[in-house]
């Protein structure tokens, strides 16, 4: 069977006939890991007897001749940030190295209920930080699509997982675009929920203002699948929105016509590589011919959102990544004094751009520029959240780049730290403001390198997104 | 240069990290540029804006109000297992007080 063109509606149509077992596909999508992953380096993880049982118990439902649920030996992938019981979960750091967390996240905990078969934990940067997934300590990913360059970050392996036929759909982590990036870099589809739409009990917490769970598929339809079953209110995450979650199915076919879309300027400035500004640009053609009023709109402190992020996020971490101390779990370097092992400890098994963020952020939060970064930064994000508000009274939707570039080259940007951060300018923005977004592909370079689209929406407004991205797909806007 | 190497130790002191030398110099250099262009936020003038330390804090409960109730935890010895070291009660560390 072709592994890579299975999709969540096609999964559960072969298992309820059964035409094929969930076993059988989750021992073929185990065996095409283990044939392509020494290449990709995609999964950390493979949990084939946790697979194997969740898919006989879905057989044994359709041999009964039961109804199945939503996501029905669909094999899914878990970004190694998203704790899974007993399977061990190492956020990509040497810290947690051989870690197996004694609880399931909610979001996985879901996924399972609703038939899905976890397969294993994906490679990612370490903590979710990085936009290339060079800052994993278990080795980089590769792009499927050409395999000397980065499948984006932070939750590149999940993307490159889905983009290469080894999972059906995948959970990722998205702070400052880690699963819109990587999404847009492997040619799949990428979906952040509003912030608090998806619990976070479970995630290695990075930067708990920003942080979001989000999947990963091949078709919007799927995403919207995976979505549905994930979102809504969870007591173990206080801060987890109370709003009922829609039927996103129910919409996903409606008609955009009459629907209003913003470009904002400032995502098409200086900085934008001309092959993705045309793919882009044709993109949104697109969007017109299917009956979308576009027009221009402002996002006037989009400049300062890189900079108002790498204060918050890092501040954030300093803090959820004191915890790591050598203490509770993970391994402990050999000391005298407590002082001596939390030092030690840390400063051997964090990695260096983890170790960088942790002192940006405690730098940040130290006497005496707590006042001149920290409440700067969060004054800012109040600035850049009223440029949403504004837009949104104009329009339904935005529409921009996911990236300023496709996929870059492994070490191309690995010395800069500040090059790297500017690899998620059009990302960034909509975790600060905690919008959902979604990014699907839009073409491919000349080079054969996928690009990708972003379309923002109203807090708590999936529906829309995904029925506008939607739209885009059945129009063939995958294949600009 | 807005950061001294005397500053980075410092910083990794409130952060309890243990650098090598040549760590700490090359985190002197990509911080201060770092923070070079960090500095571009005070070109903004956010006199009377509200810093915002979260957003849409009305769609969620206040956990600060919810009832104090004991709710079901994880047994003790789920969460003593992954430690390096414990002794089936406490997590163990190095000797903290000197007899």
């Amino acid at each position: 069977m072709e592994l890579s063109g299975l999709t969540v509606g096609k999964v559960r149509e072969l298992v309820s006939a059964r035409q094929v077992s969930a076993r059988e596909l989750a021992q073929q999508h185990l065996a095409h890991i283990e044939k392509r992953n020494a290449e990709l380096n995609a999964f950390l993880t493979l949990c084939p007897e946790r697979a194997l049982a969740q898919a006989d118990a879905v057989d044994r439902k359709a041999k009964a001749g039961e109804p199945l649920p939503p996501l029905a030996g669909v094999p899914v992938a878990i970004k190694d940030v998203i704790v899974t019981r007993g399977v061990p979960t190492t956020a990509g750091s040497r810290i947690l190295e051989g870690y197996a967390p004694p609880y399931d996240a909610t979001a996985v905990a879901r996924l399972e209920q609703a038939g899905a078969v976890v397969l294993g934990k994906t490679n990612c940067d370490e903590f979710a930080m990085g936009s290339s997934n060079e800052n994993s300590a278990y080795g980089p990913v590769r792009n499927p699509h050409d395999t000397a360059r980065v499948p984006g970050g932070s939750s590149g392996g999940s993307a490159a997982a889905v983009a290469d036929g080894l999972a059906v759909a995948a959970l990722g982590s998205d702070t400052g675009g880690s699963i819109r990036q990587p999404a847009g870099f492997c040619g799949v589809a990428g979906l952040m929920g509003t912030y608090g739409r998806v619990s976070r009990y479970g995630l290695i917490a990075f930067a708990s203002s920003l942080d979001h769970i989000g999947p990963f598929a091949r078709t919007v339809r799927d995403a919207a699948a995976v979505m549905q079953v994930m979102a809504g209110r969870d007591p173990n995450d206080s801060t987890s929105a109370d709003v009922p979650v829609p039927d996103y199915l129910a919409t996903l076919d409606q008609p955009v016509k009459g629907l209003k879309l913003g470009v904002p300027k400032e995502y098409f400035g200086a900085g934008l590589d001309p092959e993705v500004r045309a793919k882009v640009e044709k993109g949104i053609a697109r969007f017109r011919e299917l009956g979308c009023e576009v027009r221009e709109v402002s996002l006037p402190h989009t400049d300062y959102a890189i900079a108002c992020y790498y204060i918050i996020a890092t501040a954030e971490a300093s803090s959820n990544l004191a915890r790591y101390d050598g203490v509770r779990y993970g391994p402990r370097a050999a000391s005298d004094t407590p002082e001596a092992m939390y030092d030690r400890t840390r400063g051997q098994r964090f990695g260096a751009e983890v170790k960088r963020r942790i002192m940006l952020g405690t730098y940040a939060l130290s006497a005496g520029y707590y006042e001149a970064y920290y409440l700067k930064a969060q004054r800012v994000r109040t600035l850049l959240y009223r440029d949403f508000v504004e837009a949104f009274k104009q329009v339904d939707a935005l529409v921009t780049p996911t990236s300023p570039t496709p996929a870059f080259k492994i070490g191309e940007k690995s010395d800069d730290p500040l090059a790297m951060y500017l690899a998620d300018i059009y990302t960034v923005t909509g975790d600060l403001v905690g919008v959902p977004g979604i990014s699907v592909p839009c073409g491919k370079s000349k080079a054969g390198l996928p690009i990708g689209l972003q379309l923002f929406s109203r807090h708590f407004d999936e529906a829309r997104l995904l029925q506008l991205a939607n739209a885009f797909e059945q129009a063939g806007g995958f294949n600009l | 240069m807005k950061l001294t190497r005397k500053d980075v130790e410092y910083v990794a002191a409130l952060a309890h990290l243990e650098l090598e030398p040549a760590e700490l110099e090359r985190m002197a250099q990509q911080l201060d540029a770092i923070l070079e262009y960090i500095d571009q936020l005070n070109r903004l003038d956010t006199t009377n804006v509200e810093p915002m330390a979260q957003v849409l804090a009305d769609t969620r409960p206040n956990p600060s109000v919810r009832e104090d109730a004991v709710q079901p935890s994880l047994p003790r010895e789920q969460a003593l297992a992954a430690a390096p070291d414990a002794d089936g009660t406490f997590f163990k560390v190095p000797k903290v007080i000197e007899r």
